[in-house]
């Protein structure tokens, strides 16, 4: 019953896990370029999920606070009240009635971090694709080794080069 | 008003990118300008916030930002904002890294229009951002702030590596995978330690962490620590995940690699140091979970490997990265080493390791772009061919090698006595192997650079990443001032290291350094 | 003892790095350029002379600067034992620079200036050495040495300079930085943060017995440029350089600076009284005679000159770690001489195998026959010298060998006694020999001096004479010396004796 209890009890948890680990060996072992982006977003969504799930409390209500406070709370605090009407309420406020807000904030950051790191990586794979014609990775090292063999130049273009806007077409 | 000035490092690199991006899309000879101003402001003002604080004798700045400050009539005094804060050692690496930024940028103004032609300002926007990031990461005191600096950073170097030509869209990709992962881990420790914890805030975490036994003993808050630290080796590099590092550096645009090569890896040896110290403490680390000869063994490792993986590249920057990854080795090894000069070593380290890269770097490129050659063959006769960016090189690997008065001389020092004082012997015959093999390896190249004669490559071993001779160039005069400031603070940090390791000492709270 | 503090120390050091960038703008003007040299090493011996009366009354000069680790800065000392060395480098640099500007003009050598730079540099480093006051400074001043004749030593540029050049560095860096770092982060750490050479030792009462012995090894080893079999390798390679800087550096300032290191270590790092506690000093002696033994009789076998005499100085330098490490006050006395008699017989034999090549080309001990009766001043000279390289009165050599061996009997060892005497028999058998067939000796038919050369074009069938003056005039000049300072060993005498600790 106890084992139950741990995988049931914590089922967020181990989704989190599960879906972090789903991501993780997709960004690994995949060869297509965007089968792996598509596992980083996994991860990340996975530690999104962690931490959103960790704000969740049985009973809880959303945590918008009524500026007149809430009556019933009022009353049970009612010696500990404030000076003014801003400390009235936070003194009122019984924390743990509200899911905990900072986690969701947290992860609004995170999820547009998430979004600008996915948007770069798209670009790079666009440009990869651009430069070697394919997204599967092993594909796209044996471009490099024979583009390396025919000597091509590297990262140190001369000024007679014409200026590359980001598509070099493949050679 | 003038307390305000230390916001003006983060603000006016901001301020420049955006308005950069916003307004100056169309007109790319806008880009150097704002960058030196930009970067010329910061520098000056990180100067007198380390003025200020030298003044004031170590004392602490602390900025609230959007001015939510603590709440002292709580019981709890917490932090309810993300805060900021600068002490001694802070402020120091905010110096290192808008004057390496701004010399950088002596550079990058030669090579901007050749590398990144028609992405100037693009490129402008990514370099200061860059800056903001690291600056940032610095002096945050929040932990998910942490994260979100530690991010843009991150964003704006794979766009710096991203940018270049060929190869360097597949090793940015890469660096993407890699870069995500670690910083996933960094938030997932972070989101751990806050779940049990409950709070953001750097210092009130370790008050927290100190004042609860059951706590300390938990088992989240280890895998807290665990999942921190290896998100953050991932993104220093620490052998065996440096994989991206060689790769990453080596496409880059060259004015990206000499940038990001001396500070990405050593503001994330800041954030471990911090991490350490200051969010779960020394006492924690070493008392209650004893990974300390794990880690050292693993920092040996990481020493020999990169020395030994250096010593075995032919072309230029290959082997310099792989010295970066020598020289994490020598920083988390002497972090983990724990005790008080080994932790000073580290924290000086990160200034001079700072310093010399750069310098090896600057002058790398300068090389490279005067002889057209990747591999030490570029260094023939370099003495009377390219002498300010060979002298430059010169005192760049002494550094390295660990010769007096150089700062690397002085950080090996404080590296051993702290590695002696523990009784860590592999460690210190760890330092010791690697500056043998850096001798090897630099001296390879002086040998190369006095006896070699400049010989047309017409046959022979062709080197595949050659320029056609028309292209190759003069070393443009703002790089050979560039290279000169580089290499007199190389010496320079040797020669003040005992100020600055009292300053550190001051910062990290440790008793005066035993002298 | 009254100590002093005074700014000739740095003033005598920096005299030559002051000289260098003049050096450098009169490339063009050799003549100019030598001037330069010249007076930049009569300044330096002036400076070092001023200091001796002083010395010689008992103070010692001492100037602090730089914190550089905590507690210990950048430290400059006079005491007996580094004036006495100091002066004998000042001088011979002198000397050197005078036969150097006759050599290297006959050779037409390329690279002058830079030879000369950085021979004022090298200069620089080893009065560095002499006058350091600390370990840490010490070390400094001795990386600095390396470096500045790594250059010298591959002057030629070809394929044997460099290998000859990598030989060198790899042994002198390699052992200061795998041994002498580790050891002196060591010492500092136990020592408290006190790296200062005190008269009975910084270390005394801080380390113990194992400890101590590792301690002792990596120093004594790890300051290779003593010579010490088996980090002996780099001396005789090193001999591919222009034989200015063989004689200067690797007779005088080189080697002398890996002995001085030694006999600072044994005198001011641990302390005489404190290693006779240990006992551990008896190995230093005994890894010092099998030094003395192997490196003379390998001396035997070799036909280079150069060569045999590298085997002859490995030999010799070993006689000072002997009798520093026989802790006695004879034979601390008779090693602190033997660096100025040494010095004095060993430049000359080299200033004159240098004069032989460069007169007739001839590097080889075989083809030395007869060669006397053309070069009469070089070969009288040479002979001066091996009589006082032997030790025998009425040489230099021989008050050094006196004390020595007194050195021997006063610590009732026997033993190192008898390999001095054999040592000598040994040197007697390489030595005499080439200046004796010189003489008496005929010429071999159709001496017409080997050409093998490549530098500048030599008229095989010329007869020759002498080397240049200015090679010939140094070269009597030392040899003199090996005879003139036999009557006046007192000043030497003195500078080492007040290394003694009187023993209340």
């Amino acid at each position: 019953m106890d084992l139950l209890e741990y995988i049931l009890g914590k089922s967020n948890y181990w989704a989190s896990i599960v879906l972090m680990m789903i991501g993780l060996h997709a960004m690994i072992s995949k060869n297509n370029l965007i089968k792996k982006l598509i596992g980083m977003s996994v991860f990340q969504t996975a530690i999104i999920l962690f931490y959103v799930s960790s704000s969740a409390k049985r009973g809880a209500k959303i945590p918008i606070i009524h500026p007149h406070g809430d009556h019933a709370d009022k009353a049970d605090h009612a010696a500990e009240a404030g000076h003014h009407a801003a400390d009235a309420v936070h003194h009122a406020i019984d924390a743990t009635a509200y899911e905990n807000p900072l986690p969701h904030v947290l992860m609004l950051t995170a999820i547009v971090v998430g979004v600008a790191t996915l948007g770069l990586a798209l670009a790079m794979v666009q440009k990869v694709y651009a430069a070697y014609g394919s997204i599967e990775e092993d594909e796209v090292l044996a471009a490099i080794a024979e583009a390396t063999a025919n000597g091509a130049s590297i990262s140190m273009p001369s000024p007679s080069d014409s200026p590359a806007q980001g598509d070099v077409s493949p050679s | 008003m003038s307390e305000q000035i230390p916001l003006l490092i983060l603000l006016v690199p901001l301020l420049g990118a955006v308005g950069l991006g916003l307004f100056a899309l169309r007109r790319p000879a806008a880009a150097m300008p704002v960058v030196f101003g930009a970067l010329g402001i910061a520098v000056l003002a990180a100067i007198h916030t380390l003025l200020r604080i030298v003044d004031e004798g170590g004392s602490v700045i602390t900025y609230n930002l959007a001015g939510w400050d603590r709440l002292p009539e709580r019981a709890s005094g917490k932090a309810i904002g993300i805060e900021y804060k600068i002490d001694a050692f802070n402020a120091l690496v905010l110096v290192l890294i808008t004057a390496v930024a701004l010399v950088n940028a002596l550079y990058l103004r030669a090579r901007i229009a050749v590398e990144c032609a028609g992405k100037e300002i693009l490129y402008a926007v990514l370099y200061l951002l860059l800056v903001v990031g690291l600056c940032g990461m610095v002096i945050t005191n929040d932990a998910f702030n942490l994260y979100v600096l530690l991010e843009i950073s991150s964003l704006t170097s794979y766009a710096l590596i991203g940018i270049g030509r060929r190869r360097a869209a597949h090793a940015s990709f890469n660096y993407i995978i890699t870069g995500t992962i670690g910083a996933s881990f960094y938030l997932l420790g972070v989101g751990y330690l806050y779940m049990q914890v409950g709070t953001l805030n750097i210092g009130d975490i370790h008050e927290v962490l100190t004042a609860s036994a059951e706590l300390r003993a938990s088992a989240s808050v280890k895998v807290a620590c665990m999942m921190i630290m290896a998100g953050l080796w991932l993104k220093m590099a620490m052998f065996p995940m440096h994989g991206w590092l060689p790769n990453a550096y080596r496409y880059a645009p060259s004015p990206s690699g000499s940038l990001m090569a001396p500070l990405v890896t050593k503001v994330m040896v800041v954030v471990m140091l911090r991490v350490m110290v200051n969010l779960f403490g020394l006492d924690y680390l070493f008392a209650e979970l004893n990974w300390r000869p794990v880690i050292v063994g693993l920092a040996c490792v990481a020493i020999l490997a990169g020395s030994l993986l250096a010593l075995a590249q032919r072309d230029l920057r290959a082997m310099l990265c792989y010295l970066i990854v020598a020289e994490v080795g020598y920083m988390v090894g002497g972090a983990w080493v724990g005790n008080e000069a080994g932790i000073t070593g580290v924290a000086y380290h990160v200034l001079s390791d700072a310093c010399m890269t750069f310098c090896l770097f600057l002058a790398a490129a300068a090389i490279i772009l005067r002889t057209g050659e990747h591999r030490l063959g570029a260094f023939r006769g370099a003495f009377q061919r390219i002498p300010v960016a060979m002298t430059a090189f010169t005192v760049g690997a002494f550094s390295m090698i660990g010769l007096p008065p150089t700062c690397g001389f002085f950080s090996k020092w404080y590296l051993l006595q702290g590695g002696i004082e523990a009784g860590q012997w592999h460690y210190v015959a760890a330092l010791l192997i690697s500056s043998l093999v850096n001798a090897v390896l630099f001296f390879r190249i002086f040998e190369i650079a006095l006896f070699g004669k400049i010989e047309v490559p017409e046959t022979g071993v062709r080197d595949v990443d050659a320029l056609p001779r028309d292209t190759w160039e003069r070393v443009p005069a703002a790089t050979k001032v560039g290279l000169v400031v580089a290499a007199i603070a190389v010496i320079a940090v040797g020669l003040l290291n005992r100020p600055i390791a009292l300053w550190i000492g001051k910062a990290l709270n440790f008793i005066e350094v035993a002298g | 003892m009254t100590v002093e503090t005074s700014l000739l120390p740095v003033l005598a050091c920096l005299a030559s790095l002051l000289a260098i960038p003049a050096i450098i703008a009169f490339g063009r003007r050799p003549n100019l350029r030598e001037g330069v040299t010249f007076a930049a090493g009569a300044i330096k011996l002036g400076l070092v002379l001023m200091m001796l009366p002083g010395v010689l009354n008992g103070t010692i000069y001492e100037f602090r600067f730089l914190e550089l680790v905590a507690g210990v800065g950048l430290e400059f000392r006079v005491d007996g034992l580094g004036l006495l060395f100091g002066i004998v480098a000042a001088f011979l640099w002198i000397c050197t620079s005078l036969y150097a500007v006759g050599y290297m003009r006959a050779h037409h050598e390329p690279n002058q200036t830079r030879f000369y730079a950085f021979f004022a540099l090298s200069l620089c480093a080893t009065l560095g050495v002499a006058f350091s006051g600390n370990l840490l400074t010490l070390y400094i001043f001795y990386e600095m040495l390396s470096l500045s004749t790594f250059p010298l030593v591959t002057h030629n540029g070809d394929k044997a300079a460099r290998t000859g050049g990598r030989t060198y560095l790899t042994y002198l860096l390699g052992t200061s930085v795998a041994f002498v770092l580790p050891a002196l982060v060591y010492c500092y750490v136990k020592a408290g943060g006190d790296l200062r050479f005190a008269a009975e030792g910084f270390l005394r009462g801080k380390v113990e017995g194992g400890e101590a012995l590792i301690l002792l090894l990596a120093l004594v080893f790890g300051f290779a440029k003593s010579g010490m079999m088996p980090f002996h390798s780099w001396l005789p390679n090193a001999m591919v350089a222009p034989t200015p800087v063989s004689a200067l550096l690797h007779a005088v300032a080189v080697v002398k600076v890996g002995v001085f290191c030694v006999i600072r270590v044994v005198t001011g790092v641990f302390g005489t009284a404190f290693l006779a506690e240990l006992n551990w000093a008896l190995i230093i002696s005994w890894a010092a005679a099998a030094t003395i033994l192997i490196s003379s009789l390998i001396a035997l076998t070799q036909d280079n000159l150069k060569r045999r005499l590298a085997f002859s100085t490995i030999g010799q330098l070993a006689y000072i770690i002997l009798g520093v490490s026989l802790l006695t006050d004879g034979a601390v006395v008779g090693s602190i001489m033997h660096i100025a008699t040494h010095a004095v017989g060993k430049i000359t034999l080299f200033f004159c195998a240098g004069a032989i090549y460069v007169a007739s080309h001839k590097k080889y001990v075989s083809q030395l026959d007869g060669l006397g009766r053309r070069m009469p001043w070089t070969f009288a000279a040479f002979l001066l010298a091996s009589l006082s390289i032997i030790g025998l009165p009425p040489f230099f050599g021989s008050w050094s060998k006196w004390f020595l061996f007194v050195g021997t009997m006063e610590a009732d060892q026997w033993a190192f006694a008898v390999v001095l005497i054999a040592s000598t028999l040994l040197n007697i058998a390489y030595l005499l020999p080439i200046p004796l067939r010189a003489f008496t000796k005929p010429l071999p038919p159709g001496d017409h001096g080997q050409d093998h050369d490549h530098h500048g074009a030599h008229d095989s069938h010329e007869i020759h004479g002498e080397a240049p003056l200015a090679c010939v005039i140094p070269l009597c000049v030392t040899a003199g010396l090996c005879f003139v300072l036999f009557l006046m060993p007192g000043l030497f005498h003195r500078l080492a004796e007040l290394m003694l600790v009187v023993t209340p």
